[in-house]
């Protein structure tokens, strides 16, 4: 028997889906060992143990909640204390952070802090006995690294998206612990948040992407690929690193090696050549869809559809064309 | 400000990489390596920061063995002012016995910043500046997109998934760096690459911590079929929506 501590991602006083992921996850590696419990961990502003009730929902046996006025935002220093002293104090056999942007700078806080092994940004959990693996990209998604972890408490975060959360009754007993530091000796502070479009789906969340390129020939053209993707109603935009570097759209949306790596159901490339750069961000996709003039780009050598020819006659067919078939049902 | 930047030496992502017969690394054999892009960035940035503010010395200090003096070099070329290797003979995996090795050097060394980029592209895991910051019990800001710096303190963005956090903290600090913080690293000119072979650069031995990870099985990922095209031309949309509903079950 073995219990397992799952770290359940908060912002604004809202839990994001991610933290019911790690909830999910540390339910299936507590059982896969034995059926140990689940104590997942809830940080936020007084108010955020009403969250309580979905981490139980998800498996959660014990929810931890560090409820105190000073942390409606993250707070990495008080955080990764609370979390690292808890771990520490709790025997656990395996923590559970997502790879999200706070995970992945949660998670290696916490390992150093404890001086334990931290398996980043894994895409499946495995336990055999009483070891515990992790599948992780490398180099560009070419290689897939199985990473051991040696030790315990064996620490990993779940790429986003990677288990999906899986409802699993548990009584979830609420436990309210203070901060393991005063959040006012806290030496970084965030100062401001600011929200990108309400209701936009992020890269990394969203089923469907729909990508364009200098193929576009202006930023304003990338309407034609907003328009795309408001038509799948899930989908969210992406570009390449050609296209962020000359200012037509934020570097937050950039897919490929340096920007951020991609595995949707659907990937729409749009005037997308298909450079190895931008290729090592998406390649993962379940289905590719490729619209370029050059029958002869790369993109089409990974795309499970292909249409040559010219995307500003293309795509807007392709728009209406979506939309029908969803109105359809 | 004396600014401390860590710099990986990866291999080229544009190669086709073999696995090693061990079944647990990469076949170098014939492999082509560069600076980690995210590292580079963050040289460009310590350039820029000494720059706008006058003065200051950059030190750039890479794991590894001998073969990071070339990656090094690059760094000295751009403009940094020495250069230290810690010597190790192959770069572990695990990013805190590394983290341990770099911050057993980081730690007399009076900066009062700390670069690193926010992940190696080769290993992907990102977890190597924060752990140094923890083992320095520095402030750290990870994944910045921006920063400035002044009387002492620091300012940063980093984004999150649909958000930009900003946040500010005292120097001495760590920070990682994203894409966007700088446009482009500059390439080395001829008189910089001339320089830069006599530039000092100390060679120590690493002293790193004891593995908590390792990779026991690598990997090519799975063959996707082979790419095809349906035809030319918006009368293409009507089959490939099709193929979306029936076969793809995408739509």
């Amino acid at each position: 028997m073995a219990n397992v501590f799952a770290f359940a991602e908060t912002r604004g006083g809202e839990l994001r889906k991610v933290g019911l992921e790690t909830v999910t996850a540390a339910r299936r590696i507590a059982d896969a060992m034995g059926g140990g419990e689940v104590h997942a961990m809830l940080v936020g502003a007084p108010g955020v143990e009403k969250h309580s009730a979905a981490l139980a929902a998800h498996g959660a046996d014990v929810v931890i909640v560090v409820a105190d006025a000073a942390l409606s935002d993250y707070s990495p220093e008080v955080v990764a204390a609370t979390a690292a002293a808890r771990i520490s104090a709790g025997g656990y056999r395996a923590g559970v952070f997502s790879a999200s942007a706070q995970g992945l700078d949660l998670a290696p806080r916490v390992a150093a802090k404890l001086g334990v092994g931290l398996a980043s940004d894994a895409i499946a959990v495995d336990v055999a006995g009483d070891s515990i693996t992790v599948r992780h990209p490398m180099n560009t998604n070419k290689l897939f690294a199985t990473i051991t972890i040696a030790g315990t408490p064996a620490l990993l975060s779940l790429r986003p998206g990677a288990v999906l959360p899986v409802a699993n009754a548990k009584a979830g007993t609420v436990e309210a612990v203070a901060p393991a530091m005063d959040p006012a000796q806290a030496r970084v502070k965030v100062v401001e948040m600011r929200e990108g479009a309400s209701g936009k789906l992020d890269l990394a969340e969203a089923p469907v992407i729909v990508a364009g390129g200098r193929g576009l020939k202006a930023a304003e053209n990338f309407k034609l690929v907003e328009d795309l993707a408001d038509a799948f109603g899930n989908a969210a935009v992406g570009a390449t690193r050609a296209v962020t570097d000359d200012g037509w759209r934020p570097h937050s949306e950039q897919i490929g090696q340096t920007g951020r790596t991609v595995s949707p159901n659907l990937y729409v490339a749009v005037g997308i050549s298909g450079a190895i750069q931008h290729l090592a961000g998406m390649r993962s996709s379940k289905t590719i869809v490729a619209i370029n003039k050059d029958k002869d780009a790369p993109i089409f050598k990974v795309a499970d559809y292909g249409i040559v020819g010219d995307a500003f006659e293309i795509v807007p067919a392709l728009t209406a064309a979506v939309r029908e078939a969803r109105r359809e049902g | 400000m004396k600014i401390a930047v860590c710099i990986k030496r990866v291999p080229d992502m544009e190669q086709r990489f073999k696995i090693a017969g061990s079944g647990t690394a990469v076949d170098e054999t014939g492999l082509k390596y560069a600076m980690s892009d995210f590292d580079e960035w963050a040289v460009e940035a310590a350039l820029q920061l000494n720059e706008k503010h006058g003065g200051g010395e950059l030190v750039v200090i890479s794991l590894g063995p001998d073969a990071v003096q070339e990656t090094m070099r690059k760094a000295l070329a751009m403009g940094a002012d020495r250069g230290i290797q810690l010597k190790t003979d192959a770069i572990p995996f695990d990013g805190l016995a590394v983290a341990h090795a770099l911050a057993a050097e980081l730690k007399d060394g009076g900066y009062d910043l700390i670069l690193l980029g926010k992940l190696a592209v080769d290993n992907a895991s990102g977890v190597t500046g924060p752990m140094v910051a923890e083992l320095l019990g520095l402030p750290c800001v990870s994944a910045v997109s921006r920063l400035d710096v002044e009387g002492g303190r620091g300012r940063a963005e980093r984004a999150l998934e649909g958000a930009v956090e900003v946040v500010e903290f005292p120097l001495p600090a760590v920070v990682t760096v994203d894409q966007g913080l700088v446009i482009q690293a500059r390439y080395p000119a001829l008189k910089g690459i001339m320089a830069a072979k006599k530039k000092p650069l100390e060679v120590k031995p690493a002293q790193l911590g004891e593995a908590t990870v390792s990779v026991t099985k690598m990997e090519l990922p799975p063959e996707r079929a082979p790419g095809r095209i349906l035809g030319e031309g918006a009368a293409t949309v009507p089959e490939l929506v099709r193929l979306l509903r029936e076969e793809a079950k995408v739509l």
